[in-house]
């Protein structure tokens, strides 16, 4: 119980900016539960009309990519050069495209 | 770890610092990189937090309405920006609470400017043109500081600061169109915190140890006197437009550097203050302390709430005792 009332647990905090816009990360904060961590949201990073919606999300439920992993996990992304338009040679008189 | 893997590591560290790409939290650091950035950010987040100490002090008597709005949400941004900062230092590692106990035992600094007392109104409207001026000079650059999460909340704290001084230069410049007396007020009030504002960039270059470790490393962008030259340049300007004196006689424009020339703060007073021997250092400290201390039991009530409704969340249990008793109940009927 000691550790549960030393430290309420991080959230991270996410901000759709307006409709049409996806949620942002805009950062961090310690909340005792999801209402309050909703709460000290909207205080701490929509002061000033930043937001329509926030999502706020346990930091210890994230999954992340390390950053170690960086060149083997991304790598595959590199050599598929057929991915992007400009891969293929299209005549110029043709248009649309 | 073998030395070559340390050097593989510091290499690519240097690497990303040379593309003026940022280093993010879970990225490999040196450690001095890290303490210095702890060091910094808390000191920062610290300034924030107890700066809402010297214009709180007038909230309840606010001349009006609509200055006492204006002054609650300045102080509420105040809060805020220390927020801002607390959640960048935590992804470095220490704890909330070990900042805040480093706080309120005095092992981590805050900016000295907030040890002086404020003595009238007209020191709200000082502090938001001067010290939050100083204060932007200071926090534009470092936007673009090589550490992403310390950047990030330097980009929103910039967008709000802005407000802060320009309260602060409206409302002196509302008095300076009152009467003599008020006029006095601001004149009064700009002498006092002048020196200190020169003092919120650090000691001379000369003096700064650290400064060229950090500027190295991308966490600081100019130096100390550098910050201090373009704020007394943009200051002049300004104190001309309000019609009041900058208390020091040795100020005058020079046409070959094309800079102000301005004489040195007191210096032995600024290691005096920093040191803890400025008018408010014990109360500004035990002020805070007493809040988190007082503020104790609603941290506990809340996580006691908290584990009361979601007991799961707490403690992780076998499976079928995680779920709500009418289901475990359903499950022996079937």
């Amino acid at each position: 119980m000691s550790e549960i009332l030393d430290e309420w647990p991080l959230y991270e905090i996410f901000v759709r900016g307006r409709r049409g816009l996806n949620h942002v990360h805009v950062g961090s904060l310690h909340a005792a539960d999801d209402e309050m961590a909703l709460r000290h949201a909207r205080d701490v990073y929509t002061r000033r009309n930043e937001g329509v919606s926030i999502w706020a999300v346990r930091s210890d439920a994230i999954a992340a990519s390390s950053p170690d992993e960086k060149d083997p996990l991304f790598a595959p992304s590199c050599d598929k050069v057929y991915r992007h338009p400009t891969f293929y040679d299209i005549p110029e008189d043709v248009p649309h495209m | 770890m073998t030395t070559a893997q340390d050097e593989d590591l510091l290499a690519g560290f240097e690497a990303t610092l040379a593309r003026h790409e940022r280093i993010e939290p879970r990225d490999w650091m040196p450690e001095r990189y890290r303490r210095t950035l702890v060091r910094q950010i808390a000191q920062h987040a610290h300034s924030e937090i107890i700066g809402m100490q010297p214009e709180g002090n007038w909230i309840t008597r606010a001349p009006s309405l609509r200055r006492k709005a204006i002054l609650l949400a300045k102080v509420q941004d105040e809060a805020g920006h220390g927020l801002y900062l607390y959640s960048a230092c935590e992804t470095l590692g220490t704890s909330r609470r070990e900042l805040t106990e480093m706080l309120i035992s005095g092992k981590q600094k805050y900016s000295s400017i907030f040890n002086y007392p404020t003595l009238s109104y007209a020191d709200v409207g000082t502090i938001g043109w001067l010290v939050d001026g100083a204060a932007i000079c200071n926090q534009v650059p470092l936007c673009r500081t090589s550490y992403g999460p310390y950047g990030r909340s330097m980009i929103r704290i910039c967008k709000e600061e802005s407000f802060h001084q320009r309260q602060g230069f409206e409302l002196l410049a509302t008095m300076m169109r009152g009467s003599d007396e008020q006029r006095a007020m601001v004149q009064e009030s700009v002498d006092r915190f002048w020196w200190p504002a020169l003092m919120m960039f650090g000691p001379p270059d000369a003096e700064s140890p650290n400064t060229a470790q950090s500027m190295a490393w991308g966490i600081k962008r100019d130096t100390n006197d550098e910050l201090r030259q373009k704020f007394v340049d943009m200051s002049v300007p300004q104190a001309r437009a309000l019609g009041v004196t900058l208390p020091d006689p040795d100020l005058v424009w020079n046409q070959e550097r094309g800079h102000h020339d301005f004489a040195q703060p007191d210096w032995e007073e600024f290691a005096a203050v920093v040191a803890g021997g400025g008018p408010c250092n014990a109360q500004r400290v035990a002020h805070r302390r007493e809040a988190h201390e007082n503020g104790a039991w609603v941290r506990e009530a809340a996580a006691a709430f908290a584990a009361r409704q979601f007991p799961v969340a707490e403690e992780p249990a076998p499976a079928s005792a995680s779920k709500p008793p009418q289901e475990q109940e359903q499950e022996r009927e079937s």
